[in-house]
């Protein structure tokens, strides 16, 4: 069987034929076969998702049931996707009925949607695990065929695609006979996400692979002003920014960070000599400012968008033509997705251009350009087996009815995420959900499941389920605050700060380092603190032009593997240089001539005294988290060696620590060897040991606590403030490290932190990797390689062990101030 | 180790300790306030499960406070137990150990108001408030008569500063010459911000102590955030 007739003439009314890929999809969808597409955005991609449905929905007729379940990873998407589907499902005349459920469809609706369900349901990862725990799943999936999932690159890398690849296997246990259809922008690697799709043992999805679209024509910012040694504000090059808007029809401009898109959004309106109409789009805007936007953008009414990731994925917006990309975009395959959003036609290509902030991002930039060419690709791996995503699982699992033990583990085995699960692990995280899993046995009492005589687990009490409802999902979140523009009156002749709109909201910690009266950039203005109130903090416009608070910060994603490689091959290779630019040049053949530029394999390892101390830069090129970690630990070892270190910084490219004794001297006489100082042993006891004390543990543990409902966000009928979930989880992770230290939480944030926060796996690496291959420098004063990170010292707050030191090196200068006094 | 700080209220020392304590050399008495024993399984009663050990860390906490400062009497300042209920449920081994700390002291349990009746059985004498010389002791704060001093609990007081970009919060000792409130002893115990409503009109000019993970730092009010 392959395409109806009536969509034959609907694709040929149009002037269009069906795409290769399209139907190759729909022969898999006919043989009932799962199936993964990869193709670049514009290539049909959603309606090759679709069409095997439509066909069939037409075929068997409307009105039976959920028949296909689409997933898409953003709300915003799901509503535009369903849209989308209006014009051919309208122009075809099909029987077919469309709608979407999301965070905000109300209560009525769901419940119509239960009563009568549409044949396609768009919807979130999150809304699947909802709906397989409602107890009436079983029947609202029965008639289920196909699962759609849109996007799937970007959901797997994460525990929202954990807990995605659990939710599945629920609704296959409901609908054995559906099929998954995987869409996928192009990634690394196509077979993990093969294995994915298909369940555990079975035959990979087989993959479709859709024309790839026109080479990308991308550009390096070749400033005439001087490239910053250091910094993130890209600031120099807003003039040349600014005449590239001027050129093009519409631009978007992504940035790495929250803070960039402020900065590089105030200097781009004041460079505005013309008026041109350019917003603003990220995260911590207010909903209907973004959408305000978005409509914006889609009327052609905008010249210029200075966005975040949230503008990354997603259906056309309007006729952007330009991208630019402020700031090194971290990975290939982010710019490649980032740069798709311009000319989002197939054959049209792409236009960006890169604007590096500093000196080592132009290497970045050239070597992201360089991967991007040959379309290299370096997504992340998918997530895999996360204990505290399991433990949410669970629970929602009884919320939909009982259960019994041995069936759900082998359900949740047969996700391919979870295939190297052991009963013991399952049975241990059965018993966390139950009674917290502690071996003081002090909650049997109050257990959450209770055993029936049939041996299935049974839901406690139904406020159980609501609780579930209410806090399931595995995003947590910064502790937020609101902000909202304030008036000031006089009142009694008393300055009175009366709140006003919201504007968005803000992490704590920034508001926490703000006082009264200091300006900071949001929104897109120049704010003036005016405190806190119950709904939040307060801020008046101001005039200053210069905010007090530049809240400058590096980017969130830290360089890939991938791209690291090839900024070190390039650095290796001075015959590479000819393609950058002559200040880069210069100053990478004055390190040449000063000091020494590392051979491909090897780490560079500098050490010179400066202003009556010592300092090691070393460049490991491995991105901030790890070469944190990394400072961290070698910090331990100089002390331990007597070496007396005062303190490091880290950035994406390289790591400084600066210490009391002459290093060079202790290499020089033999009394520190850097290999061993390099040790990949550093990664076992120092690392423990460092980990346990570490507030990165602590934030960790705060997210699977709550992923794992240990901590519940949100009870109902009352919102717990964030603040007061910190002070506690702080606790509990202290008390549980103390008398229950195998616990199955503890384990989930360790392991969590050894691949995001501390980057103990990609440090591990690149430990082996330079066993043998350290190259020591030792030099009278700075050398050029090392400039960008010395300026980066006192810009970047010092990493302190506790906060001790800090507390009383505050109390000792207020000493110190008084005893000046006298 | 750092010296140890002193806060006078009417003529009287007292001696923050680590541990949240606080120590009265010229009584050789060591007052503890807001323990919340049994707050874990009272969560437990909603399902929330934290880890049972509460309990036993506050009183190991305070087993090591009594040894190190080896106090004649022992005095609770209100909300020792989380609720009424925490007797029954308070595991054998750690009434044991509850037991054998009062034993040893001079035990006295200020009542408070999440422990109106604190249990008979576990050592030591009941009341609503006492004093000790100049200054009386009682769980909830009272408008002061001349001359009176106070010492109290039940605000959980907490302190933050500035540092280096680094806000830092703690647990803290509040006072100023009149009046001291304790910190929550208690291991589950949440802390309220000294610079919230609750703790409006209650002192003049004052300093705070905040515990640190390795010593007690004194602060005066204009540091305070």
């Amino acid at each position: 069987m392959s395409l109806p007739q009536r969509f034959l003439d609907w694709f040929s009314a149009r002037g269009w034929a069906p795409r290769a890929h399209q139907l190759a999809v729909l022969d898999h969808a006919q043989a009932r076969e799962s199936v993964l597409l990869i193709s670049p955005t514009g290539g049909g991609k959603t309606l090759a998702g679709f069409l095997p449905s439509l066909a069939e929905i037409t075929e068997r007729g409307s009105g039976e049931g959920i028949h296909t379940l689409y997933i898409s990873p953003l709300k915003a998407l799901a509503v535009d996707i369903a849209r989308n589907l209006e014009a051919p499902i309208a122009e075809m005349k099909l029987p077919v009925t469309v709608e979407t459920r999301t965070g905000d469809t109300p209560h009525s609706k769901r419940q119509r949607q239960r009563q009568k369900p549409p044949d396609i349901l768009i919807t979130t990862p999150e809304q699947v695990s909802l709906l397989v725990a409602d107890p009436h799943a079983a029947h609202l999936l029965k008639g289920l065929r196909t699962v759609i999932l849109d996007e799937l690159h970007s959901m797997v890398t994460s525990k929202r695609g954990v807990l995605l690849s659990l939710a599945l296997t629920r609704v296959q246990s409901h609908a054995p006979e559906a099929i998954r259809i995987g869409l996928s922008a192009t990634v690394a690697d196509p077979d993990a996400l093969r294995a994915w799709l298909a369940s555990t043992g079975a035959e990979p999805a087989p993959l479709v692979l859709g024309k790839p679209g026109a080479k990308p024509e991308i550009r390096i910012l070749s400033s005439v002003e001087r490239v910053p040694w250091s910094g993130h504000s890209s600031l120099y090059a807003i003039p040349e920014v600014y005449e590239e808007i001027k050129r093009a029809r519409m631009t978007l401009i992504f940035v790495n960070t929250r803070s960039q898109a402020e900065m590089v959004f105030q200097a781009l309106w004041e460079a505005n000599d013309d008026n041109l109409p350019i917003a603003l789009h990220h995260g911590s805007l207010d909903v209907a400012q973004r959408r305000k936007v978005e409509a914006a953008m889609g009327e052609g009414k905008l010249r210029a968008v200075v966005c975040t990731s949230t503008l990354e994925l997603g259906i056309d917006w309007g006729d952007v033509d330009l991208v630019v990309h402020v700031g090194a975009p971290k990975g290939s395959s982010r710019l490649l997705q980032r740069i798709g959003r311009s000319n989002h036609k197939l054959d049209l290509p792409s236009q960006a251009l890169l604007v590096p902030s500093n000196r080592f991002e132009v290497l970045e930039c050239t070597a992201a350009l360089q991967a991007a060419e040959v379309n290299a690709q370096d997504t992340e791996y998918p997530m895999v087996m996360k204990l505290d995503v399991l433990a949410q699982h669970i629970l929602g699992r009884a919320c939909a009815g009982p259960f019994h033990p041995d069936e759900l583990f082998g359900e949740v085995s047969s996700a391919w995420t979870y295939r190297k699960l052991t009963r013991v692990e399952f049975d241990k995280a059965v018993d966390y959900v139950a009674t917290g899993g502690y071996a003081l046995r002090a909650y049997e009492r109050y257990a959450k499941l209770k055993l029936q005589a049939d041996g299935t687990l049974r839901l406690a009490h139904p406020r159980l389920a609501m609780a579930y409802r209410l806090n399931m999902g595995t995003i947590v979140e910064d502790e937020m605050l609101k902000v909202r523009l304030a008036h000031v009156k006089r009142r009694l002749g008393k300055r009175v700060v009366v709140g006003g709109r919201v504007l968005g909201e803000v992490e704590e910690w920034f508001v926490s380092q703000l006082t009264v009266g200091q300006t900071f950039v949001f929104a897109g203005e120049v704010l003036r603190f005016e405190g806190l109130d119950e709904f939040g903090a307060l801020a008046t416009r101001s005039n200053d032009r210069e905010p007090m608070v530049p809240s400058y910060q590096g980017g969130k994603f830290p360089l890939s593997t991938y791209l690291a490689e090839r900024v070190r091959q390039m650095l290796a290779d001075p015959k590479s240089w000819k393609d950058l630019p002559p200040q880069v040049r210069g100053w990478l053949s004055l390190q040449r001539f000063r000091s020494v530029v590392p051979k491909a394999g090897q780490m560079l390892v500098e050490t010179f005294p400066r202003a009556d101390k010592h300092y090691m830069v070393c460049y490991p090129f491995e991105g901030r988290l790890a070469h944190q970690t990394l400072g961290m630990l070698l910090t331990r070892r100089l002390e331990r060696a007597g070496m007396q270190p005062l303190g490091f910084v880290a950035s994406e490219y390289a790591l400084v620590i600066w210490m009391v004794r002459d290093l060079s001297l202790a290499i020089s006489s033999n009394r520190i060897a850097l290999g061993r100082l390099f040790d990949e042993d550093m990664m076992g006891d120092d690392l423990e040991a460092w980990m346990a004390e570490s507030a990165l543990m602590k934030r960790t543990f705060r997210n699977a606590a709550i992923i794992a409902g240990l901590i519940e966000r949100r009870q109902p009928g009352k919102e717990k403030t964030a603040r007061q979930m910190t002070v506690n989880t702080d606790l509990i992770y202290d008390v549980l490290r103390t008398h229950e230290p195998d616990h199955l939480l503890l384990r989930a944030a360790w392991d969590d932190a050894a691949e995001g926060l501390i980057d103990a796996h990609r440090l591990g690496a690149m430990l082996r990797r330079i066993k043998g291959q350290i190259l020591h420098k030792a030099l009278d004063t700075v050398s050029p390689l090392s400039v960008p990170i010395l300026l980066d010292i006192g810009r970047e707050s010092v990493y302190g062990e506790g906060h001790d030191a800090l507390l009383a090196e505050a109390a000792n200068a207020l000493i110190d101030e008084a005893m000046r006094l006298v | 180790m750092s010296r140890s700080h002193r806060i006078t209220l009417s003529g009287v020392d007292f001696i923050p300790d680590l541990s949240g304590a606080l120590f009265a050399p010229e009584f050789n008495a060591l007052l503890v306030a807001d323990l919340h024993l049994e707050k874990g399984t009272s969560l437990a009663r909603r399902g929330v499960h934290l880890p049972p050990y509460d309990t036993r860390e506050s009183l190991l906490q305070l087993k090591a406070a009594v040894e190190s400062t080896r106090p004649q009497r022992l005095i609770f300042l209100g909300d020792s137990f989380h609720d009424q209920g925490a007797r029954e449920r308070i595991d054998a081994s750690d009434l044991a150990m509850l037991r054998a700390i009062t034993a040893k002291v001079e035990t006295v349990w200020i009542t408070g108001n999440h422990d109106p009746a604190p249990p008979e059985d576990v050592g030591g004498m009941i009341v609503e408030e006492m004093v000790l010389g100049p200054v009386s002791l009682r769980h909830h704060q009272k408008a002061l008569r001349d001359g009176e001093a106070e010492i109290s609990g039940h605000l959980h007081p907490a302190a933050a500063i500035h540092a280096r970009g680094h806000r830092i919060r703690c647990r803290c000792f509040i006072a100023d010459e009149k009046r001291l409130i304790m910190p929550a002893f208690g291991s589950y115990t949440g802390a309220l911000s000294v610079r919230s409503e609750a703790f409006e009109g209650l002192f003049g000019d004052f300093h705070v102590w905040m515990i640190g993970d390795k010593a007690v730092h004194r602060f005066p009010a204009a540091q305070v955030r």
